[in-house]
């Protein structure tokens, strides 16, 4: 304790650049402790133990380093912590704690390697640990991907436990009692006679104990927190609107900041006139960005006036103009030089397709913005040897490299204050507005400039969800489905993500066919083909990323197919199944729905199933076909994440997934025309309001041997199972989201 | 210009047609109303404005010049809620909670005009309110509680 930091960080570097270079590396890099943040000025008499536990002679804090958009991470990572050091909520203050490799996420390699999650055996395993590594070693540390509970299920109760125990290790040395005798309660050590010792009181003496290393954790029968319902700890705030968010933040002698960038995205600027705009009340200055203008003001809606006010031309989209030349691009991608993996080539399926009378469906799925209700904004100050970072991101050490890229500072000069976030759905994955933010500040050297997207620029500037053009052939004989050839041509999210953030990632793209191929059935003669069309608009993951698009392709298909067969959809999919969790959450959604009953006239009811992040979920839409349109009744979901950390949260989620996916496959899309976005506002791109919004019964299972998140798997059945509903309650078959292009809804 | 906003008078200076959302945040520094879209189409920057809901980016500062303005700042406080925040406390409503302050203004408008709503009237009262996290399902069963508290009260 008391160590001082060391050259941890320049060793990874080296390591990080070896792996960039394709150099392989021994397990001593991977193996070694990474450095604790919190050592960096320790105050006198605080202990850390490890980069989640600080405690000073005043107060607790355990720092919760995955980024909260509202997945409520912030308090679950707080509960494992806790769970094991003995304190309860109310008796410590939470932080997201600094970019640093101590908080990389271990769980990103789950959904790095080739294998379906559901395929537990060595080779898989392996694969995995070796990716683990890697995302080590490159310092990957995010949110995202549902990962959350997975990285830190083991690793902040460990954290937790290694904290109390050296905490009874100092106790023990300043009291004279053996360690065995004390217990711990409440956020203090308990002597024999009674005496409590609270943490607090001991943490000068814990900085001088060595640390205690290894401990057991407790078996679940023990838990005091985990499983149980808990009380949010960020719920007071905000149903008070006392907790901030990035875009309230305020930071001293602050000017506000609005931008245009051509819309046509990647375009350029060809010239402005900000002659308006500079005389404007309160506009200081109109400065130039890349790609556009920011006007800079003493308040945010008059830089919103005033950058509005600006008068540029710009330049053509490096992307097809018109929302037809992205379907045909991804048309023409179906040919075996765009083949990007063939997921799946079971049995014979030429053979099967060409005995008997094959049933062909083509589907869509189209860009979708995510549109968080907080709109993308920043504080960033740039000195001569620091820049400041205020703001909501799911990616602080890649936001450090990517902020310092814009002025040439190094990445160790960005100190970056995480917030809680108004949402994301992967939206502030990005780096753009934070760039945009650090370009402009970089011009006022000194001044901390607030940069807020009107929602128009953060429409504009989304990189949706990617399209997907998908190609179904299959057969049925008796009853049953026997062949299936499934073909997704899309462009590669993963390859335009990572490709503005600098970094190329070799190897096929599994989210292009995600929630298709990783599907559990078995069949026959079954093969699946991702092709890869070439870079379109830019695009980024969305909330389960390829799994709404391809899912939906695949499972409406299966529909369509078991419809063909004459066969029930539910027992269809049952028959096909392969995997244990899989059958039982499509078991559970057909008992809650009392699946086959009768419905009445008018109405009908859908299934479908999706494993995406290693969650299978299934969910059953029930609609009637009213005079003035559908109107979803009820909607059953079942999904299995092998352990529950608190119940009142994962059933508000999976609530919430629903809502997510069945509003955008309902009304939302994002279509290119001019070579921009034709929608700018929530009134073109809605999602679901509170009058549509169903009943929606959640059950969770715990069948599963991993711990997995459940902030994306609901999203994924949802279009499908509406879909399929729609097809039960009217006999017309919905091929394209969103639904509302061809249906009305209630 | 002279607004009271949550009992307090203030005097400001800004442009006629700059809308009451902006002069909250931006020059009272009252942070709890959101802005979300600048149409009128989420209903994050929900104030009460003489005790009837408005979207507070469609109000120009000049409208609201003499008006008795109520924020989610002054309509309870962490530690004296009013019951819709009660209720929405103990139905756990918000996921990134960032529509909530608006959707606990459109409430408590809702109940101060209509003490026993039934499912059609909080439907209709409440959809303006967008919530992308979809947290539907607990604001009705919230907005249901609050309704029993204040009748309790």
């Amino acid at each position: 304790m008391g160590r001082m930091r060391t050259i941890a960080r320049r060793t990874f570097l080296v390591g990080s650049a070896a792996i960039v270079g394709g150099v392989a590396f021994g397990t001593y890099l991977v193996q070694r402790p990474t450095e604790n943040p919190l050592e960096d000025g320790l105050a006198d008499g605080a202990a850390t133990f490890n980069p989640w536990v600080l405690i000073d002679s005043e107060k607790v804090t355990l720092i919760t380093p995955h980024g909260d958009k509202g997945q409520g991470v912030m308090s679950a990572q707080a509960a494992l912590i806790a769970e094991e050091l003995d304190i309860e909520f109310g008796q410590f203050e939470t932080g997201f704690g600094v970019p640093s490799q101590a908080y990389w996420n271990r769980a990103f390699a789950e959904e790095g390697v080739p294998f379906k999650a559901t395929d537990e055996g060595l080779v898989a395993e392996s694969m995995r640990a070796f990716v683990r590594g890697i995302t080590k070693l490159m310092s990957v540390q995010g949110t995202g991907g549902s990962t959350s509970m997975a990285d830190s299920f083991d690793k902040l109760r460990e954290a937790g436990a290694k904290a109390r125990e050296t905490l009874k290790k100092a106790a023990s040395e300043l009291s004279g009692v053996p360690a065995e005798q004390l217990k711990t309660a409440n956020g203090a050590v308990i002597l024999p006679d009674g005496t409590e010792m609270p943490y607090t009181s001991l943490a000068a003496k814990a900085a001088e104990v060595e640390p205690v290393r290894k401990v057991s954790l407790r078996d679940p029968s023990e838990w005091r927190l985990v499983g149980k319902p808990m009380k949010r700890l960020d719920i007071l705030g905000k149903s008070t609107g006392t907790l901030p968010y990035g875009i309230d933040i305020e930071v001293e002698g602050m000017v506000h900041a609005a931008v245009r960038v051509n819309p046509r995205q990647g375009g350029e600027m060809v010239s402005f006139d900000a002659s308006v705009a500079k005389g404007m009340r309160g506009v200081s200055d109109v400065v130039e960005i890349t790609g556009g203008v920011a006007a800079i003001a003493d308040n945010t809606w008059r830089a919103f006036q005033a950058v509005e006010a600006v008068e540029i031309e710009w330049g053509p989209a490096p992307y097809p103009a018109e929302q037809d030349g992205h379907w045909e691009a991804l048309a023409a991608s179906f040919g075996e030089d765009n083949l990007d993996s063939m997921w799946r080539d079971d049995g014979n399926v030429d053979d099967a397709l060409a005995g008997s009378s094959t049933i062909e469906a083509e589907y869509r799925s189209p860009y979708v913005a995510h549109a968080p209700l907080e709109p993308l904004n920043a504080v960033v100050r740039v000195t001569d040897d620091e820049i400041e970072v205020w703001t909501g991101h799911q990616m602080p050490i890649m936001l450090q490299q990517n902020v310092a890229g814009v002025t040439g500072h190094e990445p160790e000069q960005v100190t970056f204050h995480n917030q809680f976030m108004g949402g994301s759905f992967g939206h502030r994955l990005e780096f753009e507005h934070l760039k945009q933010a650090v370009e402009i500040a970089n011009q006022m050297r000194g001044t901390p400039v607030k940069l807020t997207f009107t929602r128009e620029e953060d429409f504009a500037h989304d990189f949706p969800r990617h399209i997907a053009l998908g190609r179904c052939k299959g057969t049925v004989e008796n009853g049953q489905i026997t062949a299936i050839d499934v073909a997704i041509a899309a462009p590669s999210v993963i390859t335009s993500q990572m490709g503005r953030a600098g970094l190329s990632v070799p190897g096929p793209d599994a989210q292009i066919a995600a929630g298709a191929w990783n599907n559990p059935y078995r069949i026959a003669n079954f093969r699946m083909c991702a092709f890869r069309a070439p870079e379109l608009a830019p695009v980024s993951s969305w909330r389960a990323v390829g799994a709404p698009g391809a899912g939906f392709v695949f499972d409406t298909f299966i529909d369509e197919l078991c419809n063909a067969a004459g066969a029930d959809p539910l027992e269809e999919r049952l028959r096909m199944i392969d995997h244990d969790a899989s059958r039982k959450v499509l078991e559970a959604v057909g008992e809650m729905s009392d699946w086959g009953s009768e419905l009445g006239p008018n109405r009908g009811r859908g299934v479908a199933f999706i494993e995406s992040f290693g969650v299978p979920t299934a969910e059953v839409v029930e609609v009637t076909n009213t005079d003035a349109g559908i109107r979803i009744d009820r909607v059953y979901v079942a999904c299995d994440v092998g352990r529950i950390i608190d119940p009142v949260n994962f059933e508000n989620l999976v609530q919430g997934g629903v809502v997510y996916g069945l509003g955008h496959a309902m009304n939302c899309e994002i279509t290119y025309s001019d070579g921009m976005a034709e929608q700018s506002n929530y009134h073109a791109h809605e999602g679901m309001r509170l009058y549509q919004c169903p009943e929606i019964v959640v059950r969770g299972l715990e069948n599963g041997s991993k711990i997995r998140g459940i902030g994306e798997p609901p999203v994924p059945p949802a279009g499908p199972a509406l879909g399929n509903a729609i097809f039960a309650a009217t006999g017309q078959r919905l091929r394209e989201m969103p639904f509302g292009k061809f249906v009305d809804f209630v | 210009m002279r607004l009271t906003v949550n009992g307090k008078e203030h005097e400001v200076d800004v442009e006629d047609d700059m809308p009451l959302l902006w002069v909250l945040r931006d020059e009272l520094g009252l942070t709890g109303t959101k802005y979300g879209c600048g149409i009128a189409q989420c209903g994050a920057c929900t104030v009460h404005m003489d005790g009837f809901a408005v979207r507070s980016c469609q109000v120009p500062a000049a409208s609201a010049d003499g008006t008795e303005v109520v924020t989610i700042e002054g309509l309870g406080t962490p530690e004296t809620l009013h019951a819709v925040q009660e209720a929405w406390v103990e139905h756990q409503v918000a996921q990134c909670g960032y529509c909530q302050s608006g959707q606990i203004m459109q409430a408590a408008s809702l109940l101060s005009l209509n003490a026993e709503p039934t499912d059609d009237d909080i439907d209709v009262a409440m959809s303006g309110n967008l919530c992308r996290c979809g947290t539907y399902p607990r604001i009705r069963a919230a907005v249901k509680t609050a309704a029993q508290k204040l009748q309790e009260a």
